[in-house]
């Protein structure tokens, strides 16, 4: 880390810091102790625009003292803390190393709560009640922003509760999509499929899946063109799981429903993510959330 | 209107256009910012419309109260006082009535481009180049036109006043140029010469300076005239202003990384601002002092003076938002005050309550004599002004620093299994009460700010701008 780019200016920085500071305190003591004999009483003698007159009463004590004693702070804060250039100050400290220190005593702290369900399997975990009281702030606090607090999900936000899963419900997977995060990625197809016509009959196969409204010529001419699809969605549009391709045959619509929001899809493609929490929990704590998610769509199981 | 051939006259022309300006904006910036507080309370109020929308409206906020009502008052004061204390007409007085309509060009563009959402993304920076660099060629006519007057004075000694104008002039324009430095792509397009941490590092650095030398040294310098003037007492320490005002003058330029505390800049520099920013606590302190012990053996009079009670509760407020402020760059304090409410009152604590305060009062003494009168058309309507901002500053301040310190504590505040106690929701509905509080408050010192433009109108249409004559030098030791 370099934050100089020659070794000139980590000697101006204190120069003129401390050489700064050191001016203040000379105008100070050179100004209060001037005294100028052609000043009867406290006048100064100016007298400005007729009638503004200017006084020179010595400046008040505690004033003067405020000042030298915030320059005494100073100068002794610049020892012990970074501030001079390259020197590290005599405590040695760094934002990054406070931010290390308390992430550290803050994980030794609860990690005796979260050892307790660690070892527990995440459908047990799921039945603690303090267990699932941590998972629920765990995802207030990290879930809830794209997820919703009900965890119901919204447009390109899936929905926990249900049991449509892109990338497999088991806790197992809950807990790599958590750590890790998910891209998902659907490529543009409109041209392996083939013109606008071709879309829409495709789009109309694809709504007639799940049984929505759809135009039954249409959706019969759009059959053959699936099979573009089919390497990720499956032949009988079920999805795949290990790509997260979705299901296509359950009347769930992450990205919009109806022929306009699929013939987007096959023109555009999509990409969407989520993004890795390992880096910010533990994985002590991913196996709480993990349970706590499981739990929405399995809590018949649960209870 | 002033006599062109006649050197025996100040030149008051453009200050009598500048002090109507300078009320003109205060109503509509004011105005602005008590809808954009409505519309932090009440969402709804954007109407979905890009240009009517919070993001769009801050910044036209921020640009008209400090730079429209406050740049037309400083420049108002600051003709009217480097005139009077140099005892001298101004100096290109072509370039002054320039300055004015450069001005006020200025302002009109950012009305209209702040709203259609050209903007080079820095707060108080945002004008885009073309507008950036009119600013610029006015700055340097005004310039010339103070520094010229000075150069022609007729008293030995600059007065304090002019010291913090003088100092408010050119570190505005040095702010400014490096500040906006910034590559054109188009017209009203444009990239910042820096980037990363130190377009950050710049653009604080602008920032706090922009508080320190024209919120503050340029108000200080408005307030070493006025006060004196108005309480009619000598000013109280030669001394301590000079002592003061090289302090401020030093230690301000190194304060803006306290903005930056906790972030990617590197530590050494976080640490110089906050420990140059503990040591301005004295130098602002003693333009307080240098205020009130001013105004010490005139206390009766503010029983019946509203303007002299105008400049009391602007140093007061003074005094209270420049000990707030250093203490705000500890860093430890600045942890919780950060991104918080607490910000926002420290900042209108400065701005309604010294910066708009004084103004107010300066402006007040300075009508009237404009237009050849003795005092304002109404004192009642003066005492209902005062009343209604003071109250209006406390509200919007106390809200703010209670919405701030809860937020503040609501979002360091850890459950024992690690999680944090409240979601970020949670904060925002406990601070929507104190958005409310905050909005009254705004809309009394608005109503203050209205009572006062008819208050200017109606001694305008009672008077008559006579041009003032330039008294004898007074011979002194």
């Amino acid at each position: 880390m370099s934050d100089f780019t020659s070794s000139f200016w980590p000697i101006f920085i204190s120069a003129i810091v401390i050489g700064g500071i050191i001016f203040c305190l000379v105008v100070l003591f050179v100004t209060s102790k001037s005294h100028d004999p052609r000043h009867t009483g406290q006048s100064t003698g100016h007298v400005y625009d007729e009638d503004i007159v200017e006084m020179n009463n010595p400046m008040p004590r505690w004033w003067m003292w405020m000042f030298i004693i915030t320059c005494i702070f100073g100068v002794a804060y610049l020892f012990l803390y970074p501030g001079l250039g390259t020197y590290k100050g005599a405590f040695g400290w760094t934002q990054v190393n406070q931010y290390e220190k308390e992430i550290k005593e803050s994980n030794d702290r609860i990690a005796p709560i979260y050892a307790a369900f660690t070892a527990m399997k995440a459908e047990d975990v799921a039945q603690d009640a303090k267990a699932m009281a941590i998972g629920e702030r765990l995802f207030m606090n990290n879930c809830s922003q794209c997820h919703g607090s009900d965890a119901h999900g919204s447009r390109g936000f899936p929905n926990l509760t249900d049991n449509d899963w892109l990338y497999g419900g088991a806790p197992e997977a809950i807990v790599e999509s958590i750590t890790n995060g998910r891209h998902g990625m659907m490529p543009p197809m409109a041209a392996a499929v083939g013109g606008p016509d071709d879309v829409k009959d495709v789009a109309q196969y694809v709504l007639s899946l799940s049984n929505s409204e759809h135009d039954v010529n249409r959706a019969a001419l759009g059959k053959d063109k699936f099979t573009s699809c089919a390497a990720c969605h499956g032949a009988d549009g079920k999805g795949n799981q290990a790509i997260g391709a979705p299901n296509l045959t359950d009347d769930i619509w992450l990205h919009g429903a109806g022929e306009a929001a699929i013939i987007d899809r096959i023109n555009n493609g999509k990409s969407n993510q989520m993004p890795a929490q390992g880096t910010r929990l533990t994985p002590e704590q991913i196996h709480v959330l993990a349970a706590y998610v499981w739990r929405f769509s399995n809590s018949t199981a649960a209870q | 209107m002033s006599n062109n051939n006649v050197e025996t006259f100040y030149d008051d022309y453009v200050i009598r256009k500048f002090t109507v300006m300078a009320v003109v904006w205060g109503v509509v910036g004011m105005l602005v910012g008590v809808l954009i507080a409505a519309q932090l309370a009440f969402p709804a109020l954007n109407f979905d419309l890009a240009w009517f929308s919070f993001g769009r409206l801050r910044p036209l906020h921020t640009n008209a109260v400090i730079f429209a009502f406050g740049g037309s008052a400083l420049f108002a004061t600051s003709y009217y006082v480097v005139q009077r204390t140099s005892q001298v007409r101004l100096a290109f007085p072509l370039l002054a009535r320039y300055t004015f309509w450069g001005y006020q060009a200025v302002i009109l563009a950012a009305a209209i481009s702040l709203p259609l959402g050209y903007t080079q993304g820095k707060e108080y920076a945002e004008l885009e180049w073309p507008i950036d660099l009119l600013l610029l060629v006015v700055w340097v006519m005004y310039a010339f036109v103070f520094f010229g007057t000075i150069a022609n004075r007729k008293i030995k000694h600059i007065y304090v006043a002019n010291w913090f104008y003088g100092a408010f002039i050119i570190v505005v324009a040095l702010l400014h140029i490096v500040n906006s430095a910034a590559i054109p792509s188009e017209w009203f397009r444009s990239y910042s010469a820096y980037s990363g941490v130190q377009d950050a590092m710049i653009q604080w650095w602008y920032g706090h300076n922009a508080v320190g030398f024209f919120l503050t040294a340029a108000f200080l310098g408005m307030m070493y005239y006025f006060v004196p003037k108005q309480a009619q007492r000598p000013v109280y320490s030669y001394r301590l202003s000079i002592v003061h005002f090289w302090g401020l003058i030093f230690t301000y330029m190194w304060a803006g990384s306290h903005h930056l505390h906790y972030t990617a800049l590197p530590d050494w520099t976080q640490s110089v601002g906050m420990v140059l920013s503990l040591i301005l606590l004295a130098p602002s302190w003693g333009g307080m002092i240098n205020g009130m012990m001013t105004m010490s053996g005139a206390w009766h009079k503010l029983r019946d003076d509203p303007i002299l009670r105008f400049m009391i509760v602007s140093l007061s407020f003074y005094g209270m938002s420049t000990f707030e402020g250093p203490m705000m760059a500890i860093k430890t304090v600045n942890a919780l005050s950060h991104y918080t409410d607490w910000t926002v009152g420290h900042v209108h604590s400065g701005a309604l309550g010294w910066v708009g305060f004084i103004s107010m009062g300066s402006l007040y003494f300075l009508t009237p004599r404009l237009w050849g009168l003795k005092q304002m058309y109404s004192t009642k309507a003066i005492e209902l002004h005062f009343w209604l901002a003071t109250i209006g500053v406390v509200l919007y301040i106390t809200a703010m620093w209670i919405s701030g310190v809860t937020a503040g504590l609501m979002w360091r505040a850890i459950n024992e299994d690690g999680t944090l106690t409240y979601t970020f929701v949670e904060s925002v509905k406990a601070m929507h009460p104190f958005y409310v509080i905050r909005m009254i408050g705004g809309l009394m010192y608005v109503s203050g700010m209205i009572i006062m433009l008819w208050n200017v109108i109606k001694t305008v249409q009672m008077g008559q701008a006579t041009p003032a004559k330039i008294p004898a030098v007074v011979a002194h030791a």
